[in-house]
């Protein structure tokens, strides 16, 4: 299963990035994955729960924003966001070959973390 | 009171994998090695064509060899051996795909090794993939061309079932072709459905057994190792 070593590399990038904010808890990592980007988002969440057992960020949640896929038409120049992912022809003027401007995204987008009280009073405090 | 922020990250997923991959590509380039990534799901027929490959490289003069991903058994490896090309294995024992990270290793501990390579004394890197048309995708191997295979056992409808992996290569070969007829397969459906998924993908036709449509296959490598990708 392969959407538990992507999780587990979720893992190592959060807990690197969360070297930057000692006293604080990871309460959501949030994902964008592109509709083309062959992960799934039940399984994923599923191992979620196992890449973080026993880590800081055990608890935390996984939030999966999908992005569907976007296509430029090199032909009518139209850009446009397709409906599935069974064909890549512009739905304005039909041709095939445009340009995938989104659609491939595997990435952490953003954490949602809470930082304890006692770290806002010593800031307040210099 | 706790007190709530937001950090943005925007940082890739697999980009551990990415910049391995990107670090392999420069290698290869500096090698001047065409590195080939097989996918397919298993059984389509991707040790069978590499073994009609490689004989027919080292035939004509040129210098092969493969690294072969499977999660267990050497089984690839010494079949592809039999071709008289350098070929190592490499076992996932469990894992459904192969990564830079494997590759690296494993080319490294190779060009060291007795009876072992090193890229700058090859034209064709192949790597055969692990049997999956899912996880493969994602995972950047460094390769100059990535081939897709289907076989004419899978049915025409398979590059839209697996629209990630066909999207994300570069040619597909159609494989087993020999057997079309009793399989009632529809070529013309399985090359539209190609072109739907990966517009203008270069699409080659073979079969390892009886060997038509080899010397196409052939024509297509050797442009691509002539044109420097």
């Amino acid at each position: 299963m392969h959407e538990l070593s992507i999780a587990a590399s979720i893992v190592d990038s959060v807990t690197e990035a969360m070297a930057a904010y000692p006293r604080a808890r990871v309460k959501e990592v949030r994902l964008r994955v592109g509709a083309l980007a062959s992960v799934i988002e039940e399984s994923l969440k599923f191992c979620w729960g196992l890449a973080t057992e026993g880590t800081e960020l055990a608890g935390s949640a996984l939030v999966v924003k999908t992005l569907p896929v976007v296509l430029h038409c090199g032909a009518c120049g139209t850009e446009a966001e397709l409906d599935g992912v069974q064909s890549l022809r512009c739905p304005r003027c039909g041709e095939l070959g445009g340009d995938l401007r989104q659609g491939r995204e595997l990435e952490i987008e953003s954490l949602e973390i809470e930082e304890a009280a006692s770290q806002r009073v010593s800031e307040l405090a210099s | 009171m706790s007190t709530t922020r937001i950090v943005e990250l925007r940082r890739g997923i697999l980009k551990k994998n990415d910049e391995l991959a990107a670090g392999l590509r420069a290698r290869y380039a500096g090698a001047g090695v065409l590195v080939l990534n097989l996918v397919s799901s298993p059984g389509t027929g991707k040790t069978a064509l590499l073994e009609r490959t490689l004989r027919e490289l080292l035939g004509r003069g040129l210098r092969a060899a493969a690294l072969v991903g499977d999660l267990e058994t050497d089984n690839d490896a010494r079949r592809l051996a039999g071709s008289g090309a350098p070929v190592r294995q490499i076992n996932t024992h469990g894992i459904c795909h192969l990564d830079a990270e494997m590759i690296g290793k494993h080319l490294d501990g190779w060009a060291g090794a007795e009876g072992g390579v090193e890229l700058g004394d090859l034209d064709y890197l192949f790597i055969e993939n692990v049997g999956n048309l899912v996880c493969p995708s994602s995972y950047d191997l460094g390769e100059g061309i990535r081939v897709a295979l289907l076989s004419v056992t899978e049915g025409e409808d398979k590059p839209l079932k697996y629209p990630g992996l066909f999207n994300s290569a570069d040619a597909a070969v159609i494989t087993k072709i020999d057997l079309a007829e009793a399989c009632g397969f529809e070529r013309e459906t399985a090359l539209k459905n190609l072109n739907e998924i990966r517009p203008g993908m270069r699409v080659l036709e073979t079969s390892a057994k009886t060997g038509v449509g080899m010397e196409g296959w052939l024509g297509f490598l050797e442009g691509a190792r002539v044109q420097g990708r």
